[in-house]
This record gives C-alpha cells, structure tokens and sequence, in this order.
C-alpha cells in the first residue's frame, strides 16, 4: 500500500490551499512588474489599459540615474567575492580534509568558533581597518574582507571527507605532486561542492546590504541595493521607476534560481542554510 | 645486516620528507583562509571587545578613555536601546512561529500533490529576492492606497498608513519577513518528509487512523529535530534583522523608534553618532544572545542522539 492509498482525503482541498500560496507568494512580483510598466500617474490604477503599459520606466532609471553603472558595481564586486571564495574555501575545506600537517585540529576548531560570532559584532573594527588603509568606498574594501567563509569551509571539509580514501594512493602511483592530486583528482569531482558554493555565495553578496552601505559612500560605488535603496528615499512619487529599479535587482537573481534551481535545493536540504 | 640498517634509515627519511611535504602542502592550502581569518575576523573580533571597554570615537582617538563595563551598564538604563532590543524581540516572537508552523504545513501539502517543483520554485522565488528589493516591493503594497488597503476595502476596512505608524509598521515588516523565509524552511521540511519511512504510515493505517491522525501522531513527532533545527535558525536570523528596518524608516527606526532594532541601533550609534565603543558593546550583547541560542540548540541536539 503506498502513501497515496493511506490518504483518503480529497485531494482537491490540497491543490487549492497550494495554488491560494503560491498566488500568495508570486503576487507581490507580478504586481511590481505591473507596476513597473504603468505611467506615473497611474501607479495607484488598479486596472490600468494595456495600451498604457510600457518600457518607460526602465529607460529612465538605465539613461538618467546611475542603475546602469550600480547593476555593474553588483556584477563585479558579487563576481570577485564568489570567485574568491570559491579558491580560498574549497582549498582550506580540502587541507583541513586530506593533509595532514601540525595543528590541524587546533586550527579547524579556530574557524569553527569564530562561525558561531554573528558578523555585526566586526562592523566596527572593520570599518576603522578600511578607513586606515584609504579602502571604504573602493572595490577593495568591498571585496577584500568578504573573501573566506568559515562555514563554507566546514561544508568542502565534509564534503572531501566524503570521498574515497584510494584515490591519493592511485593518485601516487602515477607520481602527482600535492598540487596535481588537489587539481586533478579531486577538484573534477567536486561539481556538487562548487555549485552549492558558488550558488549561496552569489546569492548572499548580490543581496547583501548592510556592509555595502557602509563601505560604498559615493553614489558612483553603490552596489544595487544600496542605490535602489537611495532611489526610492528620493523619489517615492515616481513608483513605477522605483518598481523597475526592483526588477532589476531582483530578475539576474531568479534567473540564476531558475538555472540552478535544483542545486539551491539540494544545497538547502543538506545544509539547512541559505 | 649494515646493508638492511642503511636501508631502513633511508626509507624514514623518505617517509618523513613525504610527512614535511605534505605538511608544506596542507599549510600553503589553509594560508588564504587563515590570513583571512586572522586579519578580517579574529583580530577585528578581540579589538571590538577591546574598545567595547573604552569611550572611543573614531573621528577623536585622543579622547579615549577606557571606561570598564561603564558601556554594558548603561546598555540596560538606555532607553532607546531597551526599546531596539524590545522591537527586536516582538518581531522574533511574532514572525518565528507563525513562519515555522506556516513552513510545516506548505511542506506536508507540497509533498501530497503533483507539480512540487513549480511550488517549490514558487514558495521559494522569496527567498532568493534581496531584503533591500523585497522592502520596496512591501513598502508600496502597504502605501495608504495600495493594494494591501484596496483588500481591505472590499470588506468596508479602512487600513491605516503602515509605515507612518507607530502601530503598524513593525507588524508589517513581520509579515513582510514571513513571506520571504518561509519558502527556505518549508524546503526543509520537504527533506524532513522524506525521511519519513513509509512503513510507520502504513502500520498507522492498519491500526485505523488516517488523515489529521497521520499527520498529528506521526508526521510532526518524526520531523522535530528539522522543527528545531528551524526554530533556531529562524531565531538567530530574526535577531539580526537590520536591512527591512533600514529601508522601510529610512535608515531612523521611525517613526517613533517602532522599527528600530538591534543592529539598526548598533549602526546609527557606531557611524551615525560615532559612538564606536559603546556600539561594540551593543554588538557583544547581541553575540551573547545568539550564543545562548546556539547553545540551547547543541544541548537539545545532543541530549537527543
């Protein structure tokens, strides 16, 4: 008897408090992008014509603020953190799985409890550090300090744990140094590591805005978030062009969900974060 | 018998230049992170604790002084403070339940019915939007005449203006903060599910129950670990709710300090007010709090295995 048969319960009842959700869910979205399309005066429309609906606010927020130039500021600084910790993660989780060396213990312990110290309590220090080396409002100081990831190390150290022990000793025999092992055996294999990796590192840095509102002091170093979130405290009357600056912010985001839908919820189940 | 010793010590020293290379190897390995660690987290850590004793402002470091546990003591007599970590706790007491129990039961519908990848990707599309664009998108539905209010008004409600009150804009960002976790817990939940083994519904079946009985003797028993694996979670997140704050005040609390929260309290006093030790006591304060948290979850955890 499967699970199917044990429930008798119409079915029905369940596909419309799922559907009621999902309605519940996706509306907010459907409704900024309706937003977005309106004429400025007619934002609070409920049932605006078709023929009204156009692409006008996306080109006034793209020619004549600086979303353009923020959509950038986004792209690199979400691209070098995720590329940075991609290396200094998987190579940290790796040692810390399969070398042995003096004080591995003691110091996979030290990453350990530091994930534990919720991140605001370095606001400040880090800040000062910043300001000392000439690095708020750059791309370093937004950069820089974001490279490494202690819990994304715990994972790429379970993760190699995982693997089978064989493989240095095969790898051996045919005479590769630490480096060729690391490269050649066991980075091909750790697609599901690197996927996860770069899916919740991109996600947490594209969206991140506490630290960038920090850092990025000049409009021309905001990060989107941050711009949209100065856009909207300016100019609150023109809802359809604060609406197109959600969009574009939050469409390259689904569209990585959507690509990578079933890694974010592998990542999830596995890993419980976000 | 020479010959075998010679051979003996040659093999140590080849099996300990391996033990020496393989230890150079996993060092040049954990160096980036370690640097990082060291400049980025744990130094930065033991200085803010450092100043977190001193009257420090960054723009006047002539005039430190340190002050012993003078900005602890006066964490608890300052009013604004009390009312951050006030709002703070309101807005975790609010939105944790309600997103918990929301989570478990989407997840036990979900699992039931066809198409769970569209309403995977449906209830998670939240979850994977930025705080900062999520904020926008709520602030507009709650505008006086915005779609929350025109709801409203086909059952002849009046809604008030939100974010304008000192009343409702703290809920408001509660509901706001449910509707964009929930979708990462309910996938959880899902996971959870499957873990179930069939055989324990099945043998439920045969002894007569069904339905609310499955899911109230079986179900939710098996899932409390995941239940609290979600709880603490979504406890430590909601503590250090910030962004939904800052956009919807305007970077204030307002109106009326009703959204300041911790961290938002812990921002305007470090670089608004330039009060950096004082905000680095606020930030320890925090620290504690969510390591009691964390605590409590490794001795539940661990009691349970």
């Amino acid at each position: 008897m499967s699970r199917e048969a044990v429930y008798r319960r119409p079915k029905h009842v369940l596909y419309i408090v799922a559907i009621l959700y999902a309605c519940v869910s996706l509306l907010p979205f459907v409704w900024s992008v309706y937003t977005s399309l309106k004429p400025t005066d007619e934002v609070f429309t409920s049932i605006v014509p078709i023929s009204h609906l156009n692409f006008g606010s996306y080109t006034t927020i793209i020619h004549d603020f600086p979303f353009a130039r923020w959509l950038g500021n986004s792209i690199i600084v979400a691209a070098i953190v995720t590329a940075g910790n991609l290396c200094v993660n998987t190579f940290a989780g790796y040692a810390f799985a399969r070398l042995k060396f003096p004080g591995r213990g003691l110091l996979f312990y030290a990453f350990l409890a530091v994930m534990m110290i919720p991140s605001q309590v370095v606001l400040v220090p880090i800040y000062m550090l910043l300001a000392k080396l000439g690095w708020i409002d750059t791309y370093q100081g937004l950069t820089i300090p974001f490279l490494m990831s202690p819990f994304m190390i715990f994972l790429a150290r379970q993760f190699f744990l995982g693997l089978p022990k064989e493989l240095e000793e095969a790898a051996r025999i045919d005479g590769l140094g630490h480096w060729g092992v690391f490269w050649r055996i066991f980075l091909p294999l750790s697609r599901p590591l690197l996927a996860a990796q770069t899916i919740f590192t991109f996600q947490g840095n594209w969206n991140s805005f506490l630290w960038p509102v920090l850092l990025a002091t000049s409009q021309d170093m905001y990060t989107l978030p941050v711009g949209l979130n100065s856009f909207y405290g300016q100019y609150d009357a023109y809802w359809n062009s604060v609406m197109a600056g959600v969009i574009l912010l939050t469409l390259p985001m689904i569209i990585v969900f959507l690509v990578f839908q079933r890694q974010f919820v592998k990542g999830i189940s596995t890993t419980g974060i976000k | 018998m020479n010959g075998v010793q010679t051979h003996t010590v040659v093999g140590h020293r080849v099996s300990r230049r391996k033990a020496v290379d393989q230890a150079l190897a996993g060092y040049l390995f954990v160096l980036p992170a370690l640097a990082s660690l060291v400049v980025f987290l744990v130094g930065p850590i033991l200085y803010a604790f450092y100043i977190s004793f001193q009257q420090f402002s960054f723009l006047d470091e002539q005039s430190t002084r340190f002050v012993g546990l003078a900005n602890y003591t006066h964490l608890f007599h300052d009013p604004v403070f009390l009312r951050a970590l006030w709002n703070t706790t309101l807005y975790s007491l609010g939105v944790v339940p309600v997103q918990t129990a929301l989570a478990l039961f989407l997840a036990i519908i979900v699992n039931r019915v066809q198409g769970k990848t569209f309403f995977r990707v449906a209830y998670y599309l939240p979850t994977v939007t930025s705080t900062v664009a999520v904020s926008v998108m709520f602030v507009f539905l709650f505008q006086p005449q915005g779609l929350v209010n025109q709801f409203l008004a086909l059952f002849g409600v009046r809604g008030p203006n939100y974010f304008n009150s000192p009343t409702f804009a703290l809920p408001a960002i509660m509901v706001m903060a449910i509707w964009s976790t929930v979708g990462q817990f309910m996938i959880i939940y899902l996971a959870g599910l499957q873990d179930i083994p069939d055989e324990l519904y099945e043998a439920a079946s045969m002894d007569g129950a069904s339905g609310w009985k499955l899911t109230r003797y079986i179900t939710i028993p098996m899932l409390r670990r995941t239940t609290f694996l979600v709880i603490v979670m979504s406890l430590i997140g909601t503590f250090q709710v910030f962004d939904q704050a800052y956009v919807v005040s305007g970077g204030t609390g307002g109106p009326l300090n009703a959204t300041l929260t911790v961290i938002l309290d812990l921002f305007i006093k470090g670089f608004k007010d330039m009060q950096m030790g004082y905000a680095s006591a606020m930030a320890f304060v925090l620290f504690a709090i969510i390591m009691i948290l964390t605590l409590i979850q490794h001795y539940v955890i661990g009691r349970e295995d």
